[in-house]
């Protein structure tokens, strides 16, 4: 997954780096009606404050995000969508759900939560064996027991770290710089079983990254089949705002909850 | 969950027991909470969970020139899903701040596309992609210069689908905004015959724009004694209000699907204050109008928030402007924007003849007369006062279909309702 990421990083940055001067302005503003000055007060707390001191940059990149979206990662989603019929859609998101409980496993167990572990290590048993390797999600329809969804970052936050700067990241969005130091970390254990579980498979070098990159492909293009959020359909103008304010909100419950 | 599909049938059915044959059954009675909530979805009208449908777009004024940071918006959008053989085809208006996009929108999609329509839905003129690329003064509420704009998408959307859909005649509706602004369209058509409309039904419509935003800005207040300063602390209750409801519910998700189990499962116990719910709804307004002054003020650089000499780019940071736009009501939209605006294009015109201009009771006479136009509202809507409310019975008459509750359009994807929309369309 990171090393897939190097190259559009590096584009993304090459990017910003080109369009980073705003012109020099030598006029001065013209008066409103309703000045910032008079409506804004420093010191005083506004439901749509966040820490963002690396705003232009991630703004910059929302941008990049968005374009890349509807050039290539929607297009790539839509093909998906039409050649696969919609049963096999929804066994590809258990695969993968099934895989990424690893770092369920590992997360409610350093947070020790103790039934939130229990019922992922009884959610592998069950979707592993009766549900074929994980294609269908016998748990979550028979038993009734819904996945958890407890990552690194929430685990930083459970020992105490605060979320950091906001940060928008190259393709995968929203995030802060806890999150994406977590996200790191889950990225790096999931990777460690995924190549102990390929290497059990006995095959070729070549086979094997083939099959690696192609594992990961998929991932993402299933991580964005399932993400309904299209960008700049909010009908807001300050859609990067609202946005940002509901990942911060919504990580805050997480770690909190 | 499965397993317990026979009680639940049981309840259903003993609780549809002691209620009258022909009642109207729409389960909630509290205006404020069907408003937010909605329809629930074991309530809903059956509907496909999918269908096939078009995104479209296309300029409407090749020369006008978006600023950079609205970036995104350069050319009006919009969605078309259309039937294999010919049949009639119907527009569909959004409500104040809606795109063609919004859950409401492709809920009407679906309904008319099943009943066997093809169906054109339009972002409502307050709506931030219509007000850039679409709204000839980007100065939207004066409802004739946005039924124009309307007429003139309408026109365009036609001329680039003909090609594709066979039409045999047009059908007009809207909902809210969209309802009151279907009215001035179908009188445009008499003049102008583009569509010759066989049938208009307005749901839920205001019966004056300004009447109506004031009593949502209003709403707003009701749980902010000290007004929009007390606005974050609100907001963070209600934050702390949602820890709770997950500690009672064990999961969260903002669907309204699982409002409406916290309604029943909370309510009982920890009835939601009246004024937390009026405040709720009256927020969702100012955002909608937040976004449609803001975008506003920065095409027709007015001056009224951002400089008229700044050039906004599409990395600069909005959030202040945001907390600017965030203290404007709808009303002081009207007095510091739209007002001085009618005062340029009608010399001499007061306030008050203004208010009146932009009201379907300026259109009294058409509306009385007129046997395509057909009527859907709600005895509790929240947007409408009691001499609204009796102007719209005494006008439509019998063309009106007012139901006992619903608030303000929560009850319309309820089966009875979706029935009577298709059956005033197709009888």
């Amino acid at each position: 997954m990171a090393r897939a990421l190097c190259p559009i990083l590096l584009a993304v940055f090459i990017l910003l780096a080109g369009c980073g001067a705003a012109p020099v302005r030598n006029e001065p503003e013209l008066p409103v009606k309703r000045p910032v000055s008079e409506y804004a007060k420093p010191g005083k707390a506004y439901v749509i404050d966040a820490y963002d001191p690396w705003e232009p940059m991630n703004r910059r990149i929302y941008n990049f995000n968005a374009i890349f979206d509807e050039y290539v990662f929607l297009p790539v989603v839509d093909a998906y969508e039409f050649i696969l019929p919609g049963f096999a859609q929804t066994g590809v998101s258990n695969f993968y759900n099934n895989l990424t409980e690893v770092t369920n496993l590992m997360n409610t167990l350093l947070q020790f939560k103790i039934v939130k572990f229990l019922h992922t290590f009884g959610r592998v048993m069950i979707n592993t064996t009766v549900g074929l390797g994980g294609l269908i999600d016998v748990a979550t329809t028979v038993d009734g027991i819904k996945r958890e969804n407890e990552d690194f970052g929430q685990t930083l936050g459970f020992y105490g770290i605060g979320p950091g700067p906001y940060l928008v990241l190259p393709v995968l969005g929203p995030s802060d710089l806890r999150d994406t130091a977590g996200l790191a970390v889950d990225t790096v254990v999931y990777s460690l079983m995924m190549g102990q579980l390929i290497a059990e498979l006995g095959m070729d070098d070549t086979y094997e990254v083939a099959l690696n990159y192609s594992l990961t492909g998929v991932y993402a293009i299933d991580l964005r089949h399932k993400e309904s959020f299209r960008y700049f359909m909010t009908g807001s103008p300050f859609e990067y705002e609202v946005v940002r304010k509901i990942y911060l909100l919504q990580r805050q419950f997480l770690v909190d909850n | 969950m499965k397993r317990f599909a026979w009680i639940v049938l049981l309840l259903v059915l003993t609780a549809g027991a002691g209620s009258p044959a022909g009642a109207y059954d729409y389960p909630l009675k509290d205006p404020y909470v069907s408003t937010i909530i909605g329809t629930p979805e074991g309530h809903q009208a059956e509907l496909p969970e999918k269908i096939d449908y078009k995104l479209l777009s296309f300029k409407v004024f090749p020369e006008r020139r978006i600023p950079d940071v609205f970036w995104y918006q350069r050319e009006f959008r919009y969605s078309l899903a259309y039937q294999k053989g010919e049949a009639p085809l119907i527009f569909v208006v959004a409500g104040t701040g809606s795109s063609f996009y919004a859950s409401s929108m492709i809920f009407f999609q679906k309904v008319f596309y099943q009943a066997g329509f093809h169906v054109i839905c339009l972002s409502s003129p307050t709506h931030m992609n219509f007000i850039a690329t679409a709204s000839r003064t980007s100065l939207p509420g004066n409802i004739l210069d946005d039924a124009e704009d309307l007429y003139r998408v309408m026109t365009m959307a036609w001329e680039q689908v003909k090609g594709r859909v066979k039409v045999s005649e047009f059908y007009l509706t809207g909902y809210s905004l969209g309802a009151a602004q279907s009215a001035f369209i179908a009188k445009l058509d008499e003049e102008r015959h583009a569509f010759n409309f066989k049938k208009v039904l307005m749901i839920n419509p205001p019966v004056n724009l300004f009447t109506s935003a004031r009593i949502l800005d209003d709403l707003l207040l009701r749980a902010l004694p000290g007004g929009m300063d007390d606005f974050n602390d609100w907001f963070n209750g209600l934050l702390g209000r949602f820890a709770e409801i997950y500690k009672t519910m064990g999961y969260l998700d903002l669907t309204n699907d699982y409002l409406y189990s916290v309604y029943r499962v909370i309510y009982k116990t920890h009835p939601p204050r009246q004024e937390d719910l009026a405040t709720m709804i009256g927020a969702a307004f100012r955002f909608s109008s937040n976004n449609m002054i803001f975008t506003s003020d920065v095409m027709t650089r007015s001056g009224l928030i951002v400089p008229k000499n700044r050039e906004l780019g599409s990395a600069d940071s909005l959030t202040d402007y945001f907390k600017v736009v965030n203290r404007t009501s709808f009303v002081d939209y009207f007095n510091e924007l739209l007002f001085p605006y009618f005062k340029t294009r009608y010399p001499g015109l007061t306030r008050e003849k203004a208010i009146e201009l932009i009201s379907l009771r300026n259109l009294e006479a058409y509306l009385r007369s007129s046997p395509k136009l057909g009527l859907m509202g709600n005895e509790d809507d929240l947007i409408l006062t009691p001499e609204d409310l009796a102007f719209l019975k005494d006008v439509f008459g019998s063309r009106a279909k007012i139901y006992p509750f619903g608030g303000h359009c929560g009850n319309m994807s309820y089966p009875a309702n979706v029935a009577y929309m298709i059956d005033f369309f197709k009888s």
